[in-house]
């Protein structure tokens, strides 16, 4: 997998805005972003009332995600290119569902929403109608995801990847600092586990730094690239961002994002927490 | 809401007493400058929080008290300010950019 495969540029989007087997698709924290503008013909994703079952805390199960993607006219064999708000947090979430429900050809663009704006780029709040398909998934796989368990069992065995504000590590800010900080979970990391955030990985415009600099950057804070790697965060998002870093630009085989992250970790019974405050 | 200045977002629903406040507005010309990318750097200058400013150029964000800097990237330009957080008092600050 070379890195063209997982990761378009802007001048690339541009170019492909009119193929009808591109697909963008845009998915942000805020969910009004898209109103106020977006990649002509893009597609809204709604991260959290279309990607989560919305009783129990977990993922839709295929056959919804198979509707979900029908309904939003997208095939099997689309090319899917995912960017968002929040230097592509979400977006990278996405991409990494996407893979999750084995979908084969999925793209992020590079700087996602930040990068385009900052551009000037063409924007509209058109929204363009796709007809519905009839999409087929196949999953979930679980080579990529982290469970509760696994983590605790990675405690010393595997590399651990927080890829929180120093803030958030260390246990003085328990989100990030653009949510209120009343939470209920104990703040603090996963014992053994590195600190390595995810905006190491990128420059200011959002877009990701080169392979290089990127093994440089985690083998500098002492991870073994080849033992197998958890990444975490607050609630998997910026830790799904680490996880295209390793998994699909530096094409690293074992590593996994925890999407229960601090918000589940920090709330279990029992389980050792590392505080530096 | 008596003493917040007339710029500033307004806190209602948001407990002041338990969080550490930051809050302010993007400026070029003395005009507010909306969708700018709002970086709040901690001491050592690494990236803690990002969000993007208002329709009319505001921003906020609930750190820690202790010192900031604030970092405004738009296509205008280019801005950043340090500031001093504490717990139960929120700053109201600008961000002035230039090209």
């Amino acid at each position: 997998m070379s890195r063209s495969d997982v990761l378009v540029d802007a001048d690339w989007a541009e170019a492909h805005l009119d193929d009808p087997k591109v697909v963008f698709v845009e998915v942000d924290e805020d969910v009004s972003a898209y109103d106020k503008g977006h990649i002509r013909g893009a597609v809204r994703l709604d991260w959290k009332s279309e990607l989560q079952d919305q009783v129990k805390r977990d993922f839709v199960d295929k056959a919804s995600f198979e509707g979900l993607m029908s309904a939003k006219g997208i095939s099997s064999d689309d090319t899917i290119v995912l960017y968002g708000g929040n230097n592509n947090w979400f977006a990278a979430y996405a991409y990494w569902y996407f893979k999750l429900y084995g979908h084969r050809d999925v793209r992020l663009l590079d700087g996602g929403r930040k990068k385009w704006e900052l551009d000037s780029r063409e924007q509209t709040e058109a929204v363009t109608p796709r007809p519905a398909t009839s999409y087929t998934a196949s999953g979930p796989r679980t080579d990529i995801r982290a469970f509760r368990d696994e983590v605790v069992a990675a405690i010393g065995t595997q590399n651990l990847v927080d890829v929180r504000s120093p803030d958030e590590f260390s246990g003085r800010l328990l989100a990030p600092a653009h949510l209120p900080q009343e939470q209920s979970q104990r703040a603090g990391h996963v014992p053994t586990a590195r600190n390595i955030p995810w905006s190491k990985t990128a420059a200011d415009d959002g877009t990701f730094r080169g392979d290089d600099a990127l093994r440089k950057l985690y083998e500098g804070e002492g991870v073994d690239l080849s033992r197998d790697t958890i990444a975490y965060c607050r609630i998997g998002e910026r830790s799904a961002h680490t996880w295209f870093v390793l998994h699909e630009l530096l094409d690293l085989p074992n590593v996994k994002n925890y999407d229960g992250s601090w918000t589940e970790y920090g709330s279990l019974v029992g389980v050792p927490i590392e505080k530096d405050v | 809401m008596c003493g917040a200045p007339p710029a500033g977002l307004s806190l209602e629903g948001i407990d002041v007493s338990k969080e550490t406040v930051i809050q302010g507005v993007v400026i070029l010309d003395g005009q507010p400058v909306p969708s700018a990318y709002v970086r709040l750097l901690d001491g050592s200058g690494e990236f803690t929080a990002e969000v993007v400013s208002s329709a009319s150029g505001q921003f906020r964000f609930f750190a820690r008290p202790g010192d900031w800097t604030l970092r405004a990237l738009s296509s205008k330009g280019t801005g950043e300010v340090r500031v001093h957080a504490q717990q139960g008092t929120p700053v109201e600050t600008e961000v002035a950019i230039s090209h």
